[in-house]
């Protein structure tokens, strides 16, 4: 609790232990009414404070004018000796109890929410003298080296130069399975490193560092607003008003009406107690606070999976998504080049491979080193001589003794050799070996294992169309289309085809449905500002796409959109439960209110209890681990 | 230019009428509150002296909100 939940707390039991004692104590009148007021300004004085201080600059209708009106109004009728003064006390009481309640329940959860998200380190490592000294990581320059303990958290992306060990990265990717890694390699921070001492040399600033976007990403998402929200407080502005002047009427009007038109006695009292009764219940409270929590909360959720969102409004949209459009390259399939298989081969396998990994070894071309990857144990260069690379064709080499020729078609062309054509899709390597045709390797990009039950996935949560775009060959477009169960394949498109793709389908989707677009490169980018909603992958992508981005997968795991999905519809129901359910309340208890079914204490249910509620079924957006 | 304020506010009315409050604010080219994570961002016309627009936002918003703060 903090200070003032604290000082409100001590009113609040001043005041009922004052009640208590009041009951015991029969008093009558004036000295009644003395007594009485006693409790009232204790646990009262600031609503009413605050109360004046709102007709005071203007602005009147709310919720502590309405208490002040409600309660004042209970005494004047207890002066007169209908009512007591109990029933005043009681429901500024319960009033307060209910915002204490209240303002504890939602900065609870806020801070929950804003822990989980709190990925931010405090101090980075220096090694000063040989000892450790720790910094701001604000001031650490581009080049530093920094030093991360196991237990602590990397704060600055960089390059490990010394030092074996495994990660936690599940901050920022959602993934538990931790992550090895040794000198050489890029980390990001927002790691927990777990296992062993490592030295980092830094390449980004802070500021500059996936930590720090990550964290700037979340905490703005909830300024962009949805439109449930601007519903919402478009609402509270008319509606508080708008009760006020029917309660007015509630006071006034009926008892005229009998007075005059029916010649019955007025009965100021009763319809003045519940028009009272009606301004307690209509504070809109419930709704204002448990819409943006909700919201909030489902954006955290989301974020502990991995799956950053940039404004409450996307998850509105995203909810709705019918179309999804990926790119392939980096999306689909892992952006890698991988030996997929080797065919007609005279000799064994690993032979070849060696052979072919051989000849290539002094390229870096991807292609030599998925053969390298592929063969996987150390080339000794020494048995390679004589290297002709012939640009277009292949390399022509001397392993040990024999003559080795690798490259494509044209090449063995060339060499009057000739050659099996090959059905599958991807790049393919003859070999020839001494002259004589010894089978060729087929290397492709290789399709993520997550992305076949991606799209399975998706059509199970309701997509109708999904889409490839890729500038890629139609063969191997058509071939991946076919392998994942993609409907619509385009291939051999520019950056500027994508466009015009995606343009045509935003054009053919159903009015209602959205169009969500997946994408990593920097070509995508516009792509991904056109559609309605862009999604980009946060570890392969490059800046600019996740820039341009609503929604950032950081695991690059694309069956995290159907998660996505899933987070967005579950927040949205119970969006629109909360809209409905406290609406529907406020709306009974106001008629049970008008009638006179509804007293004093059903008010206050009708405002503290639903806020209460609707503050619990908020938090409920949080938990997203199952969906 | 925009600049994010952290600031203090107990109801999420409260923040809606404090963001309404502070994109009224001459000089205040449009502002928004975010209760959830206590801050206010706000975009300054051309040519404002920052302190003296932050002065007439937080006047304003205490108008509406006499609980709240803003840590200027």
């Amino acid at each position: 609790m903090n200070k003032k939940q604290k000082k409100l707390l001590t009113r609040i039991l001043i005041a009922t232990a004052l009640m208590i004692l009041l009951a015991f104590i029969p008093v009558e009148g004036i000295v009644r009414f003395a007594c009485y007021l006693v409790p009232y300004v204790v646990i009262g004085h600031d609503i009413i404070k605050k109360a004046l201080h709102g007709i005071k600059n203007g602005k009147m209708f709310d919720e502590n004018f309405l208490m002040t009106v409600a309660t004042v109004g209970a005494i004047i009728i207890a002066l007169l000796g209908k009512g007591d003064y109990v029933d005043a006390v009681a429901v500024m009481l319960f009033y307060q109890v209910g915002e204490l309640f209240q303002s504890y329940a939602v900065g609870k959860s806020r801070k929950n929410i804003s822990e989980l998200m709190d990925i931010r380190p405090d101090y980075a490592n220096i090694e000063v003298d040989g000892k450790l000294e720790k910094v701001d990581p604000d001031e650490i320059e581009v080049g530093s080296i920094i030093v991360v303990q196991p237990g602590e958290k990397i704060p600055i992306d960089g390059t490990i130069i010394e030092g074996v060990s495994s990660l936690n990265t599940s901050a920022l990717t959602g993934e538990s399975i931790p992550k090895d890694v040794k000198a050489g390699e890029e980390v990001i921070s927002g790691c927990i490193n777990l296992t062993g001492v490592i030295k980092i040399e830094t390449t980004k600033e802070f500021g500059e560092s996936t930590v720090s976007k990550v964290l700037e990403l979340v905490e703005n998402a909830s300024s962009r607003k949805s439109k449930s929200e601007d519903f919402i407080s478009k609402f509270a502005k008319v509606y508080t008003p708008l009760v006020c002047y029917a309660a007015l009427a509630l006071a006034i009007l009926p008892p005229l009406v009998k007075m005059i038109f029916l010649g019955q006695s007025a009965d100021w009292m009763t319809w003045i107690y519940r028009a009272l009764t009606f301004l307690v219940i209509s504070c809109p409270c419930a709704l204002v606070v448990s819409i943006p929590l909700s919201f909030f909360a489902g954006i955290g959720g989301a974020s502990r999976e991995g799956i950053l969102i940039k404004g409450s409004n996307y998850l509105e949209t995203l909810s709705k998504t019918k179309y999804v459009v990926f790119d392939k390259t980096g999306t689909l399939t892992q952006g890698v080049f991988e030996v997929n298989d080797v065919h007609h081969n005279e000799m064994e396998k690993e032979k070849l491979l060696e052979y072919a990994a051989l000849a290539e070894s002094a390229s870096s071309h991807p292609i030599s080193k998925s053969l390298q990857r592929a063969y996987g144990k150390e080339l000794d260069r020494s048995r390679v001589h004589d290297i002709q690379e012939i640009s277009g064709n292949g390399i022509i080499a001397k392993v040990d003794n024999d003559t080795v020729a690798a490259g494509n078609d044209k090449l063995m062309k060339r060499l009057n050799i000739e050659y099996n054509n090959c059905h599958s899709v991807g790049t393919i390597i003859h070999m020839a070996i001494n002259g004589i045709y010894a089978g060729h390797i087929v290397i492709a990009d290789v399709v993520k294992p997550q992305s076949k039950d991606a799209i399975r996935r998706l059509k199970r949560t309701g997509v109708v169309k999904t889409v490839m775009l890729t500038g890629d060959a139609k063969k191997v477009a058509e071939q991946v289309g076919r392998d994942l169960g993609l409907d619509e394949v385009y291939s051999e498109l520019l950056p500027a085809d994508k466009v015009t793709q995606v343009e045509r389908l935003l054009e053919q989707k159903p009015a209602k449905g959205k169009l969500a677009f997946v994408g990593d490169g920097i070509n995508d980018a516009p792509v991904l500002s056109r559609a309605d909603i862009g999604i980009a992958m946060g570890t392969m992508g490059s800046d600019a796409a996740i820039e341009a981005a609503d929604i950032v997968l950081m695991d690059d795991d694309p069956s995290k959109i159907a998660k996505a999905i899933a987070i967005s519809r579950k927040c949205l129901r119970i969006v629109y439960e909360n809209i409905t359910f406290a609406i529907a309340i406020k709306l009974i208890c106001l008629l049970l209110g008008a009638v006179g079914i509804a007293n004093m204490w059903y008010a206050i249910f009708a405002d503290v209890g639903v806020t209460v509620l609707a503050v619990l079924n908020a938090i409920r957006a949080l938990f997203v681990k199952k969906i | 230019m925009k600049k994010n304020y952290k600031i203090e506010v107990d109801c999420a009315n409260c923040a809606n009428l404090m963001e309404d409050a502070a994109k009224k604010t001459a000089g205040v080219k449009d502002a928004s509150v975010n209760f959830m994570t206590q801050k206010m961002s706000v975009e300054f016309e051309e040519g404002q002296d920052v302190k003296t627009v932050m002065q007439a936002v937080l006047k304003n918003c205490k108008k509406v909100e006499e609980d709240c703060e803003i840590f200027i």
